[in-house]
């Protein structure tokens, strides 16, 4: 009875840390970039493929190919940023919609052309299969690997964006533009590198996501209900907020599916609609 | 005025209908409506690589026709039926096709049974797989697979062979209930015993919370539907991390669970699963053979799957029925010329059934081993000339009209 | 067409002269009708075309004129195709008038029992909430699988002949005709709709949600009322499609169902009446054309349709000309 109950409860942490990873990059654009970006998928997307064709055609290690994962995405990032996203920041949010629709459009086009519209399976090294059984527990390898990972980025993300000088300049430049330009602060500069670490990060989620959910040429589309959820309950630009309600949805989904299977799909989206009448910023919104 | 316009196009509509223009002669134009894009895209790759493979081995030419295709994309959208009815009415009122092929998802199939049956043109399903498509139309042939034909088979094999109970656990729309429904009537038949069963949701990320229902129920052994895409490697994998593998529970199975793909990123804990399915490229044949290193060069070395064979044996259908009217391809002497006929396909024998225009073929239940080091399916029992127990059934019950469409 | 406002100072005068009919508007009704003559083959498409414009138009009054965004318009569409598929699939009742009235009564009912939560938030959060309610209604959808036919679709739809005379053919004239005239009548309230004084307070909520309580107008009723005249409009564009097709399956009730009409909408000319329409005739096209051309990898076409429209025409389509038109203008 106990070892069910931890071993569901760890799924579902585990599922929820999964979430986060997708959707951490999109609180960081969208929330505090206020850029309605729902590219951010493809932008996963790509670090899924980069993961994929390293490992395949040049044999990389899985763990070697994560920073080139992150690395991709957030170089098409910042192609993109410069040549499209920048002429949008002052748009309406309907304008910024549209055009990242578009965005991901293309990018399934691109992508079943370049790689087919097949399934990318990944190989992963035997270390990271399986499972650790500890008495009368036992968890999936890859689920703690997952879950260690996710409390690292948000450390490194909460550490980097409340207690550097970059994260002060990107909430200087977010809270008021202007001000932040007179002060002499390279705003278009600080955009680009958030904007960046956001998209790469997608990048590096989707790298990691291939081996629970799949990778192919939808993935931009697939998830992005799953990944707006997160940052909307979570409450804008909350890197503290994305990842306590990734781990809530999580956790609510797993143990609803189990006890009420048949009710399963629906527990999410009522939690959502219920959180949001409830506090419409979001569970952990920054006061503004 | 209104009124008055819709009322004049309506007249001049029925002067066209009745003055469609002949079909230019020597020309048999097929139009292809499969899931080119979106969710389903790659059964329409296999599909159309196939298709492509069997023109390219025999010919463009048959019965002194020349053959044309028409390709139209119902994928956008995941499956928008809509749009499919509406692609088929364009298909026959614009691009005056002959014959309609394709049809990835059974809404799609079903959207456009009024069509054809108003527009009186033959359609060859060539992967939708629920029972009841053919009875809504007498204009309907399917090359693919009645989802209840291989699922109840593969109770009985297993009911059977030794197995006592199981556990169902089933995607939860209408190919996944089909399944679960063949699957527990065979499998009680045969005196099994069902101990529990779980639908899960169409779009399930994570699967762990139904594998954890599964094991305990400490069921002897699971059946197992999930649609293709990414849905068979998840759940595999669950159940590998819960320790679910063949090793510790009888896994059955749908052959989507078993496929390259999913294989591939389940890795060695896929050694053992056991499939009741229609085809895999590892069949031993000399035509299989043939027909897998044709699909091999055209898609870079991936092999074929059932959407594949599915739609190499849609067009030897067509091509077939189309010599034996010499030509004419108006549908009713088409679906005349379908009923009944028999072929050896790259699957095995197979043969349309003349009663209700559905496959006859064999049923093959396959075991998950390591050949050469690579995992594949391994056939090592079959259920021969399978039918499709649903209809079947109603044809008992005396539903079924002698063209086998339902009675009203 | 419908041009931005005159600084003028009487309300009235600029509504006398907003509901007057204008000579485009004339020539844009008349155009709509050339396909029955030039292009017969395409009537099917038509039909949908003026079905998605109807939907497109219903979602216009909320987020265009009133700045309401939903990301869920599709839970209505979907409830009204489902009320009408299965009026006739279950109860028999074919006649397709009265099928579709009953279609936008129950989106009605339904616009009138969500609206409660929705106008209570704003923002990204209302983008959420009506996006969950849509999810959760195709849940159900798929759920109450003996009912509504599950993901296999609602079988057994059949239309009696429209006002006992036209029958649903093959070629589409009669569901062009009827999705037009239905259309046609749908844009008439709307547009008398949007150019009285209650249209008029609606935009003045959209510009400035706290001023308008402050000058006397009751905001969370005015958008109750439109949220649920926006329902109502688009649950009889999904009886329309339930009727044209006898078909009804889940995918009316979408997440892309949802998108994709915004993405007309917003395409178009959002808060412009003619803006819907203008993007539902340009993406239906664009799709039909495009994947016709190249089934595999026309999402990237599309894409790139998007993504030119907005960078080159901000605002949308009639925007972007409309604000062509008055730069010529005022260079002149």
């Amino acid at each position: 009875m106990i070892a069910r109950h931890v071993s569901l409860l760890f799924d579902g942490f585990a599922y929820g840390m999964l979430l986060f990873v997708l959707s951490v990059g999109l609180s960081v654009t969208l929330g505090m970039m206020n850029f309605v970006n729902l590219a951010h998928g493809a932008f996963a997307m790509i670090g899924g493929y980069v993961t994929v064709t390293l490992m395949k055609q040049a044999g990389w290690p899985f763990f070697a190919t994560l920073p080139i994962a992150f690395l991709g995405a957030a170089v098409a990032a910042v192609v993109l940023e410069r040549v499209l996203y920048r002429r949008l920041y002052r748009a309406t949010d309907l304008d910024q919609s549209l055009l990242t629709i578009g965005i991901v459009f293309m990018s399934i086009a691109i992508a079943a052309y370049i790689f087919g519209t097949t399934q990318q399976p990944v190989e992963l090294p035997s270390y990271l299969r399986g499972r650790l059984v500890v008495g009368d527990f036992s968890f999936g390898v890859y689920r703690l690997f997952l879950v260690a990972s996710a409390l690292v980025i948000t450390a490194l993300l909460v550490v980097g964006l409340d207690y550097t000088r970059f994260g002060a300049q990107v909430r200087a430049c977010v809270d008021n533009q202007r001000m932040a330009r007179g002060l002499g602060l390279n705003v278009d500069m600080v955009f680009a590198v958030t904007f960046a670490l956001g998209s790469g990060l997608a990048g590096l989620g989707g790298a990691m996501a291939i081996e629970v959910v799949g990778l192919d040429p939808n993935f931009g589309l697939k998830y992005l209900v799953f990944m707006l959820i997160v940052v909307a309950v979570g409450g804008l630009a909350s890197i503290r907020g994305a990842f306590f309600t990734a781990a809530m949805l999580g956790i609510i989904d797993i143990f609803s599916k189990y006890y009420v299977p048949q009710v399963g799909s629906f527990i999410i989206y009522l939690v959502m609609v219920g959180l949001l009448v409830w506090r419409p910023a979001g569970l952990f919104a920054r006061a503004r | 005025m209104r009124k008055l316009l819709i009322g004049l196009a309506s007249v001049s509509a029925a002067a066209l209908l009745g003055l469609a223009p002949a079909q230019a002669q020597g020309t048999v134009k097929i139009g292809l409506i499969m899931s080119y894009t979106g969710q389903f895209a790659d059964l329409g790759t296999m599909m159309d690589t196939a298709v492509k493979l069997y023109v390219k081995e025999h010919g463009d030419t048959v019965a002194g026709k020349k053959i044309e295709f028409v390709r139209k994309d119902s994928g956008a959208a995941g499956s928008a039926p809509d749009v499919a009815k509406r692609l088929a009415q364009e298909l026959i009122v614009r691009d005056k096709v002959d014959i309609i092929a394709g049809f990835s998802l059974t809404p799609d199939a079903l959207a456009t049974a009024d069509v054809l049956n108003q527009a009186k043109k033959a359609a060859v399903i060539m992967n939708a797989a629920t029972s009841i498509i053919t009875t809504r139309s007498p204009f309907f042939a399917r090359t693919s697979v009645p989802l209840a034909a291989p699922m109840g088979s593969l109770g009985t094999w297993a009911a059977k062979n030794g197995i006592k109970n199981s556990y169902t656990m089933v995607s939860d729309y209408g190919p996944g209930i089909d399944s679960e429904q063949a699957f527990q009537a065979a499998f009680k038949a045969a005196n099994g015993n069902i101990v529990g069963s779980v639908r899960f949701p169409v779009v399930s990320p994570d699967f762990s919370a139904f594998v954890q229902r599964l094991k305990d129920a400490k069921s002897e052994s699971v059946f197992i539907f999930v649609p293709g895409g990414e849905q068979p490697a998840a759940l595999g994998k669950a159940l590998a991390e819960h320790g679910l593998t063949p090793k510790s529970m009888k896994i059955l199975a749908s052959g989507e669970l078993t496929n390259d793909e999913p294989l591939r990123s389940m890795g060695d804990a896929a050694e053992g699963i056991i499939t009741g399915w229609t085809y895999t490229w590892a069949h031993k044949s000399a035509l299989n053979e043939k027909f897998v290193k044709g699909i091999n060069e055209m898609l870079k070395g991936r092999n074929p799957d059932q959407f594949a064979v599915s739609a190499y044996d849609g067009m030897h259908l067509i091509y077939e029925a189309l010599k034996k009217t010499k030509g004419n391809a108006e549908g009713p002497a088409l679906i005349a010329a379908m009923k009944g006929m028999a072929w050896e396909s790259p699957r095995g024998p197979v043969s349309i059934d003349p009663e209700t225009r559905d496959i006859v073929q064999t049923i093959y239940i396959r075991r998950v081993e390591k050949v050469n080091g690579k995992l594949q399916n391994v056939e090592f029992d079959k259920l021969e000339k399978v039918k499709d127990p649903v209809k079947e059934k109603m044809k008992a019950e005396g539903k079924l009209n002698p063209d086998g469409t339902v009675k009203q | 067409m419908s041009e931005p406002a005159p600084r003028s100072v009487d309300p009235q005068g600029l509504l006398r002269q907003q509901v007057r009919w204008r000579l485009l508007e004339t020539v844009f009704w008349l155009a709509v009708l050339i396909p029955f003559f030039a292009t017969p083959t395409y009537l099917v498409l038509c039909s949908q075309i003026a079905i998605a414009a109807l939907f497109a138009l219903s979602l216009d009054l909320i987020v265009g004129y009133s700045g309401l965004v939903s990301l869920g318009h599709a839970v209505f569409f979907g409830f009204g195709a489902y009320t009408a598929g299965l009026l006739s699939a279950k109860l028999g009742w074919n006649e397709p008038i009265t099928g579709l009235l009953a279609a936008g009564f129950a989106s009605m009912l339904l616009g009138l029992l969500t609206s409660i939560i929705v106008v209570r938030i704003s923002h990204f959060a209302l983008i959420m909430v009506t996006l969950g309610l849509c999810l959760l209604m195709f849940e159900l959808a798929n759920q109450a699988h003996d009912l509504t036919g599950g993901d296999d679709g609602l079988q057994g739809i059949s239309i009696s002949p429209v006002l006992g005379y036209f029958n649903f053919d093959l070629y589409g004239y009669t569901a062009f005709g009827y999705s037009l005239a239905v259309l046609f009548i749908c844009f008439l309230i709307i547009r008398r709709v949007i150019n009285s004084p209650f249209g008029l307070s609606l935009r003045g909520i959209r510009e400035n949600p706290r001023r308008m309580p402050a000058i006397g107008s009751p905001m969370r009723g005015r958008l109750r009322t439109v949220y649920v005249m926006s329902a109502t409009f688009a649950g009889i564009a999904g009886g329309l499609l339930a009727q044209t097709t006898e078909f009804v399956a889940l995918d009316a009730l979408s997440f892309q169902r949802s998108a994709e009409v915004l993405v007309m909408l917003v395409l178009g000319g959002a808060g412009r009446l003619y803006g819907g329409l203008v993007g539902a005739i340009i993406f239906m096209v664009a799709r039909d054309q495009l994947a016709g051309l190249n089934p595999q990898y026309w999402y990237f076409w599309l894409g790139l349709l998007l993504v030119l429209v907005i960078i080159f025409l901000p605002n949308g389509i009639l925007g972007g000309i409309a604000h062509l038109v008055s730069r010529v203008r005022a260079k002149k």
